[in-house]
Order: structure tokens, then sequence, then C-alpha cells
């Protein structure tokens, strides 16, 4: 099968329209305008950090990008770390900011936020079932430790649950805790800014709001306590993340993002195929309010795994959970959080990249009606 | 605009662009996910670049993990093996004065971790110590890292009698390769190295992408610096990004077909270069003149001219640098030619060069001419205040 899938895809994707790609929140396709410009820096030579004319260039295309990304989350430009991705804005991030600090964050974060703050003193908050974090646990747990560094998404990977930032950013100010949010998936298909959330400081992908993959920045608010370097060596980005910044990449995502203007007009899509799923049985996964992208659906009974490769057979590509641990057996820690743990072995995620048409929704719908009803569970 | 500073980056090689290309469109794969056509694509062309890294420097693909550049590969290095040996392990780094400032920073932010870091002296050659590197190795010694290549000099290290020192001294070796590497051969199994950083926008590929090559047999295990997804068997956690590995996979494929003849023609275009130069003006000096160097590396020393105003008096045309791009801006002086005894005078009226794959003789000629020219001028009227104002404005 995967010989045979290997040989015919580049057919199926180039020619045959059935070829569907419903996995944005793994990666978003890359936008054409981020094309342009990442061809155009690739076809610059210079080095930022030189003070040659080439170099200089180079400097101008890189200070532009920060323009952009810093004012559409309203940050300073001086504010704004570009960094390799989202997993090393995130790193850099609880690096700098858990000193000293205990670190409580959501039960539902990306494992690059665990991850980290697994490193640290910390502590787990949970979630409500509706996939939210429990804010009066947050408020327990700060005032258990005060000066904590809280970590909460704003738009979750798997579900696309949105967070009450702003609620626990009113907390954390109250007790002089610092709040990181990790705003990946949120960026360019929902608005907000720093001040909105409240956030010290926001970690965010380029190749989820389709730019290329290799940048991402930590954006930091006034006030936010000094980053040290997570790599060190250069003096780049103000000493803050050593190494010659991916120029084509960072000039991908800040034309990606200019180009980004919010996933709205996605819901009626994503309404349309979660309808049409939960009338085959399918139970959604988080319904708080989420991301208009985003649904995560539970065939009772069926395994995830056996509902992708159906899914994929049937040339729609879906995950059953966060692309980095898609190769993992690991249940999702995220549908466990929201005390879902009899779904999570059957929960499909379905996302709708920005270039989604009516007629993917179709074919995904006639897959999805098409895959047989019940089997014995594993 | 002449582009002779190729040490601190070079243009992206159409070719490597062109391989790059698809993965920038219809093949945009997230590299990890395994489920579905997309994700296994673009993982298969990841997996064809991780082959052509490791061929260009003798390692098997299992052994390339890739980062973000040369950068993180060198504090994943040496950070990763030190905190790998923890508390109970040895304590002892060492290092040169001349390693690039990440190695260096590397190196010695360890010390707040209860390591050892030493930094050793170079000859004025630039050339490692091999008695200063034995008495050092007398103390047991957890990791030794000297670059292959000096990014500023080009002088070439023998790693080979280094590694052979640090590993009958039980320690890890580890060597930045990330000037070497495409440009001179290099065959990490053969020199029994460890851990080896590469870069791909120094060998014609696209900046935001590299690997480190780390061991297998014996194997050498090394904490990351950041964890997440659990990506590259967990050294490196985040997206792999697909389009730049196959550009840097096709840049060392390219490299290693190529590498015969551009350093060829590369060494000539720089025994042209010095050449005119020096028929134009007595007195010019080459630093590390004695010792081998990479064919593309010239580090000059003019006699009558700073470095900074040479530059701002070709800038219109010509694109060189003092030293390395990282802190071009700084005025103090190379770390690298002071650790070889230049005074700071001396280090300021160093040009650095880099010749590269697409670099022209009618180029070097007009190179020659625009310094030589620049510097006859300076050398009757000196002029303090042109490289401040140029600095003010860049």
């Amino acid at each position: 099968m995967f010989m045979w899938l290997c040989a015919t895809w580049g057919v199926m994707t180039s020619q045959n329209p059935s070829f569907i790609y419903l996995d944005a929140n793994a990666t978003e396709p890359l936008r054409p305008e981020a094309r342009v410009a990442v061809l155009e820096a690739l076809d610059m030579t210079g080095n930022p950090a030189s003070i040659h004319g080439a170099g200089r260039a180079a400097w101008a295309l890189l200070e532009r990008a920060r323009k952009i990304v810093a004012s559409r989350v309203g940050a300073k430009p001086a504010d704004v770390v570009f960094t390799s991705g989202g997993t090393e804005a995130n790193a850099l991030a609880i690096a700098a900011f858990a000193k000293g600090r205990h670190v409580l964050f959501g039960a539902t974060e990306h494992d690059a936020v665990r991850a980290a703050a697994m490193g640290c003193a910390h502590s787990v908050l949970p979630v409500l079932a509706c996939g939210q974090i429990d804010l009066a646990a947050l408020a327990a747990a700060l005032a258990r430790h005060p000066q904590a560094l809280v970590c909460l998404m704003l738009a979750n990977n798997e579900t696309g649950v949105l967070h009450p930032v702003a609620e626990a950013a009113a907390l954390c100010r109250a007790r002089g805790a610092l709040l990181h949010v990790d705003a990946v998936q949120a960026l360019g298909r929902i608005e907000f800014s720093l001040a909105g959330l409240g956030a010290n400081s926001i970690a965010l992908s380029g190749h989820k709001v389709g730019g290329p993959k290799g940048a991402g920045a930590l954006v930091l608010a006034a006030g936010a306590p000094p980053v040290t370097a997570l790599l060190q060596g250069g003096g780049q980005e103000q000493g803050r993340r050593g190494g010659t910044p991916p120029l084509p990449a960072i000039a991908g995502f800040a034309a990606a993002l200019a180009a980004a203007t919010g996933a709205d007009q996605l819901a009626g899509l994503r309404d349309r195929l979660e309808q049409a799923a939960i009338a085959e049985g399918a139970r959604v996964c988080g319904a708080g309010p989420r991301l208009p992208n985003t649904t995560c659906l539970a065939r009772p009974g069926q395994r995830a795994d056996t509902q992708v490769i159906r899914l994929d057979l049937a040339g729609i590509a879906v995950s059953a959970g966060a692309a980095c641990s898609s190769g993992k057996v690991a249940r999702s820690h995220v549908l466990e959080a929201m005390g879902l743990l009899e779904l999570a072995g059957s929960a499909i995620r379905v996302s709708l990249p920005w270039n989604a048409e009516p007629a993917h929704i179709d074919a995904f719908v006639q897959a999805y009606a098409a895959m047989p009803p019940r089997q014995a569970a594993a | 605009m002449i582009y002779l500073d190729n040490l601190a980056t070079t243009p992206c090689d159409p070719r490597a662009m062109a391989a790059a290309e698809p993965f920038f469109g219809a093949m945009f794969g997230n590299p990890h996910s395994a489920e579905h056509a997309f994700g296994r694509r673009a993982a298969e062309a990841v997996e064809r670049a991780r082959s052509q890294v490791a061929s260009l420097i003798g390692a098997e693909p299992r052994e390339i993990v890739f980062t973000s550049g040369a950068t993180e590969a060198n504090n994943l290095a040496i950070k990763g093996a030190a905190r790998f040996a923890g508390a109970a392990g040895r304590r002892r780094i060492v290092t040169l004065a001349t390693e690039h400032k990440c190695v260096l920073e590397s190196v010695r932010d360890l010390a707040s971790e209860d390591f050892e870091p030493v930094i050793l002296p170079v000859a004025a050659n630039g050339l490692v110590d091999f008695a200063g590197l034995k008495a050092a190795l007398e103390t047991p010694t957890l990791l030794v890292s000297v670059m292959a290549a000096n990014n500023e000099t080009g002088v070439l290290q023998d790693l080979g009698a280094v590694a052979g020192l640090a590993r009958a001294a039980g320690a890890l070796v580890h060597t930045d390769i990330a000037q070497a590497a495409g440009k001179i051969p290099f065959d990490a199994a053969a020199l029994g190295v460890h851990l080896a950083s590469i870069s791909a926008h120094k060998i014609n590929g696209p900046k935001g992408i590299g690997a480190l090559y780390v061991r297998r047999r014996p194997r050498v295990r090394l904490t990351p610096l950041f964890s997440g997804g659990g990506q590259e068997r967990g050294l490196r956690s985040g997206t792999i990004p697909a389009p730049l590995a196959v550009g840097f996979g096709e840049a060392c494929a390219l490299a290693e077909a190529e590498m015969a003849e551009d350093s060829a023609r590369i060494l000539g275009l720089r025994q042209r270069l010095i050449g005119r130069l020096r028929a134009r003006i007595p007195g010019l000096m080459e630093n590390a003149e004695d010792v081998a160097r990479l064919p593309g590396a010239v580090s000059l020393r003019f006699p009558a001219a700073r470095a900074l105003d040479l530059i701002a008096a070709c800038a219109d045309e010509l694109c060189v640098s003092t030293g390395s791009a990282c802190t071009s801006a700084e005025i103090a002086p190379s770390h690298v030619l002071t650790a070889m005894g230049l005074t700071p005078a001396q280090a300021a009226r160093t040009l650095r060069l880099g010749i590269g794959r697409f670099t022209s003789a009618p180029e070097i000629d007009r190179a020659a001419d625009l310094l030589a020219g620049a510097h006859d001028d300076l050398a009757q009227r000196p002029a303090p205040d042109v490289a401040a104002a140029f600095l003010a404005e860049a």
C-alpha cells in the first residue's frame, strides 16, 4: 500500500482534485504570497549581520518581516525574537521565565510546552470537559504559587478549543505570575494581540499560517523578563537567539501572515462537515469556543488509525492527533485530560486549510459515510 | 555588486533551489505526518536529503540530526554532551581560542553548570599547539571541540591528530565543519570524530538548516537543547523544514560531486587575486600564510589602511568583511586574529575575502583593482571618519 501510494502520489496531488488535504493544524499549505517571498529571499545572497550592501539588503528584509509580525500582534519590532519555529519559541520562553518560578501549565498544552515545563518544578492544570482551562483550578494553584509561570495555549492543536486566556491573564496579573501563551494554532486564524491576551510572551510558528517551515517567533510584551539565549553565539536577535536568521523562511512567514486574514470563512464548511459526521454517529470532542477550521471527531468503537488509513486510501489527509506524535501509539493526552479517555482511541482531527473548498468537504463527507459503521474495539 | 564574502554566507545554488521548490508548493506536507501521503512524501524527501548530507561527510544517514543551522548544532553538541555526562562525569571541556563564537560561548557558559572550560591558545599561524593540548588532556576531559577550518582565516587544523590525542585520552571529539564541509574532503568515520556540525548556507544551500553528525558506533549520547514532539530521535524536537532540508541535501550532493573542480578553480582565483593585489600594494601580508587553508578563504593584512575604511570605500561595488558576520558591526578586534598574536591595529587592517562557487575571474580582477585603488587613496589620505559614518548608516 505504501509503495503504491508513493508511486501514484505525484499524479494524485497534481491532477486529481479528489486528493484532499484536511490536516492544516499539522502544517498549512504554503500561501502563494509566501512562496513568492521565499523564492525571492532565496535569491538574495547576504547575511543580515554583514555590513556590506548584500548584508544590508538582507537586514532590511529581516526587519521588514519583523515589523509585520510585531504589528500583527501589537508588539514592538524589537520585541520579536525570530526562532526556527514554535517548539524553539516555546522552549526559549519557558527556559527564560521559569527561573525561580513554579510552572503551571494546562493539561492540553502541546508537547513542546509540556516537555519544557516538565524540566522545571511544575504542576498541571486541569481542563473542563469542554476542553477549556479550569479557571478555578488556576486561581487555586496561583494562591499556592503566586510567583508562577503559567503556560496556556490560545487554541488547542487537536480540538481547536480556545482557552479563556484574558481571564487567566487577569488572575496571573493579580498574583504577580507570568503568562506565556502558545499562540501557534491561533495566529492568522483568529485575531488577537499581546495586550488583549494580557500575556507576557507568545510563541508563533510560520508554517501554521501558510508560511514555510523553519521560522517562528517568540514575541515579548513590554516589561517581560529578559530572555537568555538557548542557542548561544553570534549575538543575533539582540543576543537572544544566536545563529544566522533563516531569511527565506522568515520572509515567507511575514508574507503568509500578511495574507492570513482569519479563518472565519472556514467555519461554515467545518460546521457542515461536522454535522454530516454527527449524522454518521460521530461525537465532537471539545464543546468550548473553537478555531473556525478545526474539529475533533470521535467514532466510538472504531479505531482512529483505521479511520485515518481508510480516509488516506480515499485520498483524504487527516490525522489522529498532533503530527509530531503521529508515528507513536500513545493516546491523545488532550482528550484524556478532557475526560474523554474512552474516545481517545477513536478520534480523528480534521483541520481545514486556508484554501479548503466546498468540494473537499463533500468528498470527506462521502468517504466518512462510506466507512464501515462499527467495529469491535481493539 | 561583487560578492566576496562567501565565508559569511553563500548564494543558494539554483539547483538546490530547484530541488527545494516543489516542497514550497504541492508537496508542502509535514514530514512527521506519517498517516497520509502528503506527510510521507515530505518524509521521504527528508530522508533522501539525510542520505545526501551523510554521504558528503562520511556518515551514515542515521547519524545525521537536522538542526536550524550550525549554531544550533554546535550548541547541541557541546551542551548536549556535557549535560548528558551530568554531574558524575568528567568536567573538562577543551577548545581553541580561535573557534566560532557559538562554540566559545557554549563552552564558557558550561562553567555555570560546574564544567571546566579550557580555552587553548593557538600558534601564530593559527594551528593548535599540540603540547598545550596534550597538557590539557592530562586532566580527564569530557569533550574536545576543534573546528576543521577557521571562518576568518580558513586555517585547517590537523583534525586527525587532534582526534587521535583526544580519543586516546578518553574524550569525545567535536568539530565545527561549517566552513570545511563541501570545500575539502571530510570523512567523519575515518577521522574518528564523535560529533560534527554543518550548515547549509555556507555550502550554497538555504539558510535555516544545518545538521549535527552524531556517531552511532560507539554511540554518542546527548541531552537535547529543547524537547517537544520528539523528532530526530528525541535529539531535536520541532517540525523539520522539509524544503530547506531538501535544498541542503542537494547542496551537499552538488558539493560532493563538484568539490575537486570547484576548489581547483577557486584556488586559481585566489592566486589571481593575491597576485594582482601584491603587485599593486607592497607590504600586503596574508595571515597564516605558511599553513594549509581553505581554497576560498583569504585573510589579508593591508599595510596602510583599515579594513573598515576599505569596505566603506568599495561599498558600492564590493561585498567583503572584516571577519565573522555575526560581529561585523563590532569595533572590537577579531578574537581569531588577536589569538594569533596580531595587535589590535594589525587586526583592524585585516580584510576577509571569501571566494565562492559563483565568483568569476573578471570579478576578482575588478575587486583587486577596487581594493588597490582604495588602499592607495586611504594611504595618502587617512579618513578616520569614513568607517564611522558607514557603520552609523548600517
